[in-house]
């Protein structure tokens, strides 16, 4: 077994995914590699070296890697990709933008959203949203997988001791018909969504961005990070990066608290393996009751103030 | 410009699907079936270009059972301009088709139709993979402009903003190009009833994929289907502040 992990990273910081993508790795085989692909990644890259269960860090460092575009990515990375049993990245905009294409170049049927490994060829993963997990078997030569982060817990960022070897990128080309043209990221200094251990959600039963500012500030007090159902992405109230769901982010953390949010299945698909999940809504219907621990029976605008006070 | 679009039948989003019990698949008999709502997403942008003047010509494709020509009519409802079925007798939604052996079905259309932009959803709502474009965009070694929340013609290119994890991205992409589709794209119309009638009219291809040259057989064998975990449904509270003693003390999570 000798397994490939692809780090997500913003060239000068790791991301969390990879730590959990290196934990799905370690379910596979001890033999692991981490590719950091970038410019400008010592920083990454000597992170990546601390880790527990990292082999070795390659670093591709090159201005034509700075930007992760997937079609000059996916062309370098197939051509060492042979020498690897399994290729895994984390199941995260990066990730899923990636490795299908690099899959593709190889030939091999890829399979996303991993949340459990069953041997180095079987593996689990939720289908119709969440509501089916197939167990498939793999027949091709390489393995790729994208892994959800909240099924593996994240390695230790300390302890490791990995050898660093320097990738010669001159074969790396520039993409002639996609340029990078800007990135508008949300500023937030709250704990990253995915990783955070404390999520508030709000829904179209805010009515408002102005409103929703009540569920930022009982994340505030919580420390949390604040989540938004499709309905409020759409409505305007929430940035897109909030949304939690199917189709949006998925969500695992020891405390999930749904706020006018009715509990499409499409939403449940992304937070339903909260440790704890509190609903409050106002209507006793709602289907997020059915996956609520504790439900409160309330108006919201009366219920959240409240609890933000007395918290 | 010529835009084909890649449509896909599936398990419409409001059912609640049950398992099989030999855990061979989801029972799709008497199951109500639409367009996977990505792929609306992605007929709409179509039309909304061709409105524009940006378009020619819009061509859909499914790759599906025989049955499957019923999402072509609905694209053609909503103004694609023609529709090509490839017939397979595989399942589409798992155990069967697989995406790579979609991305390298649509490679041989592509090839035959010359399109200059391919729009397909980023996800199908049943195998739930979200990997067929950036195949095709590999196999055609085509950009591909993914999870698209807008899309703008630009000289002889599209400017794209991308939804991604931490927040929202802007690519250019040459011509050809493969873009899919996410959530905040557009708001899929409806067809109106003339429109319906009128696309019976609208040429519709059959193609069986047999014909095309392409291995299909599944890479993956399905070894079992079965339930999520059930999560217990818990209690009600009846105040904010036993919802407070509750967190602190039963479930100690703040
Ligand atoms: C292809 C596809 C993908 C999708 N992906 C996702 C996804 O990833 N994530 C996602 O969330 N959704 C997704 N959806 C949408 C999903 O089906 C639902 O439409 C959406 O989750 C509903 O959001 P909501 O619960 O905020 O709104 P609603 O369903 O409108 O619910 C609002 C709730 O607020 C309550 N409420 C209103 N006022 C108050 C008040 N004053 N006090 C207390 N409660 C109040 C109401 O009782 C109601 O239960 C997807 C849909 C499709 C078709
Ligand atoms: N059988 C099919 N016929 C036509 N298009 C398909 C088919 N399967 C997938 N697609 C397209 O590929 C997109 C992504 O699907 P997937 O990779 O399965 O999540 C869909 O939104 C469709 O645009």
């Amino acid at each position: 077994m000798s397994i490939l992990v692809i780090a997500e990273h913003s060239n000068s910081t790791l991301r969390p995914s990879t730590l959990n993508a290196i934990s799905a790795a370690g379910k596979l085989g001890i033999d692991i590699s981490v590719l950091v692909a970038g410019h400008g990644v010592s920083a990454v890259a000597d992170a990546l070296a601390k880790c527990a269960g990292v082999t070795k860090v390659i670093v591709a460092d090159s201005g034509k890697l700075e930007h992760h575009l997937p079609e000059n990515t996916a062309d370098f990375i197939a051509s060492f990709a042979k020498t690897f049993t399994h290729i895994v990245a984390p199941a995260t905009a990066f990730g899923k933008n990636l490795l299908p294409r690099l899959a593709a170049l190889l030939d091999t049927q890829m399979i996303s959203d991993v949340i459990d490994i069953i041997s180095a060829d079987t593996f689990k993963r939720p289908v119709y949203a969440g509501n089916a997990i197939a167990t498939v078997q793999s027949s091709d030569a390489i393995k790729l997988l994208t892994v959800r982060t909240t099924a593996f817990d994240a390695v230790a960022t300390s302890g490791g001791s990995a050898s660093l070897e320097n990738m010669d990128t001159s074969s790396v080309t520039v993409p002639a018909n996609t340029k990078f043209v800007g990135a508008e990221l949300t500023q937030s200094a709250r704990p990253e969504l995915t990783a955070a251990k404390i999520v508030i959600s709000g829904g179209r039963g805010l009515g408002s961005k102005e409103n929703f500012a009540i569920v930022e500030k009982l994340a505030d007090k919580l420390g949390a990070a604040v989540g938004a159902s499709r309905a409020a992405v759409d409505s305007g109230y929430a940035p897109n990066d909030y949304q939690v769901g199917q189709t949006g982010k998925i969500v695992a953390p020891s405390l999930y608290v749904a706020v006018g949010i009715s509990g499409a299945i499409q939403h449940l698909a992304g937070m339903k393996d909260s440790k704890i999940i509190v609903a409050i809504n106002k209507d006793p219907d709602a289907p997020i009751f059915q996956v609520a621990d504790y439900g409160l029976v309330a108006d919201l605008f009366e219920a959240l103030p409240q609890l933000t006070e007395k918290l | 410009m010529k835009i084909l679009v890649p449509i896909k039948r599936v398990v419409d989003y409001n059912v609640k699907i049950r398992i099989k019990p030999d855990q061979s698949g989801v029972e799709l008999t008497n199951v109500k079936m639409s367009m996977n709502p990505f792929d609306e997403i992605a007929v709409e942008e179509a039309v909304k270009l061709k409105e524009k003047g940006l378009a020619s010509e819009i061509v859909v494709v499914t790759i599906g059972a025989a049955i499957a020509q019923d999402v072509l009519r609905t694209a053609m409802a909503i103004g694609a301009d023609r529709g090509i079925l490839v017939t397979t007798p595989l399942a589409t939604d798992l155990g069967g088709l697989e995406p790579l052996a979609v991305a390298k079905l649509l490679q041989k259309l592509v090839e035959k139709e010359q399109p200059n932009v391919v729009i397909m959803g980023k996800q199908s709502i049943d195998d739930d993979s979200n990997q067929t474009g950036q195949m095709l965009a590999a196999l055609m070694g085509w950009p591909q402009a993914t999870f698209a929340s807008k899309v703008e013609k630009v000289g002889d290119t599209l400017h794209v903003t991308r939804e991604v994890d931490g927040g929202l991205e802007t690519v250019e992409v040459g011509l050809p190009a493969i873009v899919t589709t996410d959530l905040r794209l557009n708001t899929p119309r409806y067809a109106s009833l003339p429109n319906i009638m009128k696309a019976k009219q609208k040429p519709l291809e059959t193609i069986d994929s047999a014909t095309l040259g392409v291995d299909t057989a599944p890479r993956l064998k399905m070894i079992g289907l079965t339930d999520p975990p059930k999560r217990s449904g818990g209690i009600k509270v009846a105040s904010v502040d036993e919802l407070i003693a509750k967190l602190k003390n039963e479930a100690k999570v703040i």
